[in-house]
C-alpha cells in the first residue's frame, strides 16, 4: 500500500532520517514507535508532502508520490492527523468536517457565487456526508459548536472525522492518544479498529505502548533516524535492540 | 427558522431598506454620501473576501480601484468605446494583472505580504501620477461620460444612487453565497490552518490567487463605477491612505462579515464629514478606533452589535419570566 525506499532527510548538518525503507500492508494497522527525536514525525511530514526528502522514494500503491504536494495526496486518498490537533478553530464542528469533503466536490468560485443548481445539490451532499462522519465518531450533537471550544479529546476525534471525510485509502495519525485520558484512549482504540473495518489502512506514530501493542498488527521501530526493528508486537517486545534503545545502552 | 432562511430574510430586509432610504432624504447631499458608502461597501466586501476569509492582507487594494477607474476613464475619453464595455475591459484587465502578480506575491506571508502589496499600491499610484499623457497626472482626468441604458443616463444623484447600490447589493449577495459554499469554507480553513487545509485537499496556493483575482475584479468594477458617476478622477483617491482606509473598514466592521463591511464602510465614509473640526487629526482617530476594536471587539462592530442584541433579548426574556 505505502512503501518507502531509502529515505534520507538532512536538516542543515543534522541527519534526521537515514536510509529508512519500510512498507505498510494494505488494510493493516501499523505502528511506528521510537524514543523522542527518532524521526517519526519527520517521516510523516515527508510522506504527506509537507517536507521534501533529501533522497529516497515514496510509493502509494504503484504510484511514485515522492514529490507530491499534500493537496494532491489528499486527492489520491492519503490523509493525516496532527500531533497538536490542527483544527479550523473559528469554524463550526460540522464545517470542519465539510472541509474534509473538499476533494469530493468540485464547484468553482463562479458556480458557488451564483448558487448554480449543481452547486446546491453538491452542498446538500457535503452536509449529509459531513453529518454522517460526525455520527461515526459520535460528535453529531456538537455539530454547531465552534471547533476551538471543544475539549481536547473531542477535538482529536473531530480531526479524525475530518480526515475520514476525505474517504482516504490510508490515514496517518500522529500520536492520536497523546493528551487523552485512559477512557478516551480505549474509545480511540475502538474507533481505529472501526476505521480499519472500513478498509482503510492505518499508520500511527504513538508513545502509548499499551495502545500500540493492543491494536497494531505490525510495528516499526525507529531510533536516531534509523530503522531499528520491524515485526509483530510480540517480536518487538522481545527484541533486545529495541529494549536497549528504550532503556538506554547497556 | 433555519440559518439559511434567516440569511435570506436579512438580505431582503437590507435590500428593502436600501431601496426606500432615498425617499426619506431631503436634498442631494445625503444621497451623495450614500453613493460613496455604496462604492466603499463594494470595495470593503471585495477586500474582506481576501482579508477576512482567506486571511491574506492587501495594503494595495486602492490600486485595483484606481486601475478600474483609469482604464474605464481613458478608454471612454480617448477612444470611441461605450462605458459598459469599458467597465468590462477594466474588470478583465485588473483581474488579469492580479492573477499574474498573485502567484509570486501570495507566496509571501504576514508582514512580507503586507509590504509587497503596499509596494504594488505605491507603484500603481506613481504610475497614475506620472503617465500624464494618458491619465492627466496629478491634475486628473475629466469629462468621463456617464453610464446609460438606452436613453436613461445615470447623471443625477437619484439614478446614480440606484445604479451604485444595485451593483453593491449584487456584490454583497454573491459574496454571501460564496462565503457559505465549499470555496468559502476552504478560504476560512486556509485562514485558520493552511497546513491542515492543504492536507484536506485544499489547493491553498491556487485558491489564494483565485480569490485575490476576484477581489481585484470587484474592486476594479467599483473603480469603473466611480469614474463614470463622478466623471472626474485624480490619483489622490487611489493612494496608500485609501488602501489603509479600506483595511480599517474591513476590520472595524468585522473580519469575515459581509454586513460588517457595509457597517465599516458607512462609518468610515461618514466620519470625515463629522470630524471636519479635527482637520488632519482624523487619521489619529482612525488609528485609535482600529486599536480599540482589535483589542476589545476582535469580531468587529458587527459582532459587538449581535452581542448587544443578544444581551437586550435576554434582559427582555428575563423580565418576562420574572413577571
Amino acid at each position: 500500500m505505502l512503501r518507502l525506499d531509502g529515505i534520507n532527510k538532512i536538516f542543515g548538518g543534522l541527519t534526521a532520517l537515514e536510509d529508512v525503507s519500510l512498507s505498510v500492508t494494505k488494510g493493516s494497522i501499523t505502528g511506528i514507535i521510537g524514543p523522542n527525536g527518532a524521526g517519526k514525525t519527520t517521516l510523516f511530514n515527508i510522506v504527506t508532502g509537507l517536507y521534501t526528502q533529501t533522497s529516497g522514494q515514496v510509493y502509494l500503491g504503484e504510484k511514485n508520490i515522492s514529490l507530491f504536494a499534500p493537496e494532491t495526496l489528499a486527492g489520491l486518498g492519503l490523509v493525516r492527523t496532527f500531533q497538536n490537533v490542527e483544527l479550523f478553530g473559528q469554524m463550526t464542528v460540522l464545517e470542519n468536517v465539510m472541509v474534509g469533503l473538499h476533494t469530493k466536490s468540485k464547484s468553482g468560485i463562479f458556480s458557488c457565487a451564483f448558487k448554480l443548481p449543481g452547486q446546491i445539490r453538491e452542498e446538500k451532499y457535503i452536509k449529509e456526508k459531513g453529518l454522517y462522519w460526525l455520527e461515526f465518531t459520535s460528535l453529531a450533537e456538537l455539530a454547531d459548536l465552534t471547533a476551538s471550544s471543544l475539549p481536547f479529546g473531542k477535538g482529536r476525534l473531530l480531526e479524525i472525522s475530518r480526515a475520514l471525510a476525505v474517504e482516504p485509502k490510508i490515514i496517518l495519525m500522529d500520536e492520536p492518544a497523546a493528551g487523552l485520558n485512559s477512557r478516551e484512549t480505549i474509545e480511540l482504540a475502538g474507533l481505529i479498529r472501526r476505521i480499519k473495518e472500513l478498509g482503510i489502512t492505518v499508520v500511527l506514530v504513538e508513545h502509548d505502548m499499551e495502545l500500540v501493542m493492543d491494536i497494531c498488527e505490525s510495528i516499526i521501530v525507529l531510533n536516531l533516524g534509523k530503522k531499528l526493528a520491524e515485526g509483530t508486537p510480540r517480536e518487538i517486545q522481545g527484541n533486545e535492540a529495541v529494549i536497549a534503545a528504550y532503556l538506554g545502552e547497556s | 427558522m433555519t440559518k439559511e432562511k434567516r440569511q435570506i430574510l436579512i438580505f431582503i430586509f437590507f435590500t428593502a431598506a436600501v431601496l426606500v432610504t432615498p425617499l426619506f432624504l431631503k436634498g442631494s447631499y445625503f444621497l451623495n454620501v450614500l453613493v460613496f458608502i455604496g462604492i466603499n461597501t463594494m470595495l470593503a466586501v471585495a477586500l474582506n473576501l481576501l482579508l477576512g476569509y482567506a486571511g491574506q492582507i492587501s495594503l494595495g487594494h486602492a490600486a485595483f480601484f484606481g486601475l478600474g477607474a483609469y482604464i474605464s476613464g481613458i478608454l471612454t475619453t480617448r477612444f470611441p468605446i461605450d462605458p459598459w464595455q469599458a467597465m468590462m475591459l477594466a474588470g478583465f484587465c485588473s483581474a488579469g494583472l492580479a492573477f499574474v502578480i498573485g502567484f509570486p506575491i501570495l507566496k509571501l506571508k504576514g508582514h512580507y505580504l503586507a509590504m509587497a502589496t503596499m509596494g504594488f499600491g505605491i507603484i500603481m499610484y506613481i504610475t497614475f501620477n506620472e503617465t500624464v499623457g494618458w491619465t492627466g497626472g496629478p491634475s486628473g482626468l475629466s469629462g468621463i461620460p456617464n453610464l446609460h441604458i438606452g436613453s436613461l443616463i445615470f447623471d443625477n444623484d437619484w439614478n446614480n444612487y440606484y445604479l451604485i447600490w444595485i451593483f453593491t447589493l449584487g456584490v454583497m449577495l454573491l459574496s454571501i453565497n460564496l462565503s457559505q459554499s465549499r470555496i468559502g469554507r476552504a478560504l476560512r480553513a486556509i485562514h485558520d490552518s493552511e497546513v491542515a487545509a492543504r492536507v484536506m485537499g485544499v489547493n491553498a496556493r491556487v485558491l489564494k490567487v483565485q480569490i485575490f483575482t476576484v477581489s481585484a475584479l470587484l474592486s476594479a468594477i467599483a473603480g469603473s463605477l466611480y469614474a463614470h458617476t463622478m466623471t472626474f478622477i485624480s490619483p489622490v483617491a487611489f493612494g496608500f491612505n485609501f488602501s489603509v482606509e479600506l483595511v480599517t473598514m474591513v476590520i472595524i466592521g468585522g473580519l469575515g462579515s459581509i454586513y460588517g463591511s457595509f457597517l465599516g464602510a458607512a462609518i468610515l465614509t461618514m466620519l470625515p464629514e463629522l470630524l471636519r473640526v479635527f482637520k488632519d487629526f482624523d487619521i489619529v482617530l482612525y488609528g485609535l478606533m482600529l486599536i480599540l476594536i482589535t483589542m476589545y471587539m476582535p469580531g468587529g462592530l458587527i459582532s459587538g452589535l449581535s452581542m448587544l442584541a443578544k444581551f437586550v433579548m435576554s434582559k427582555i426574556r428575563g423580565k418576562q419570566s420574572n413577571a
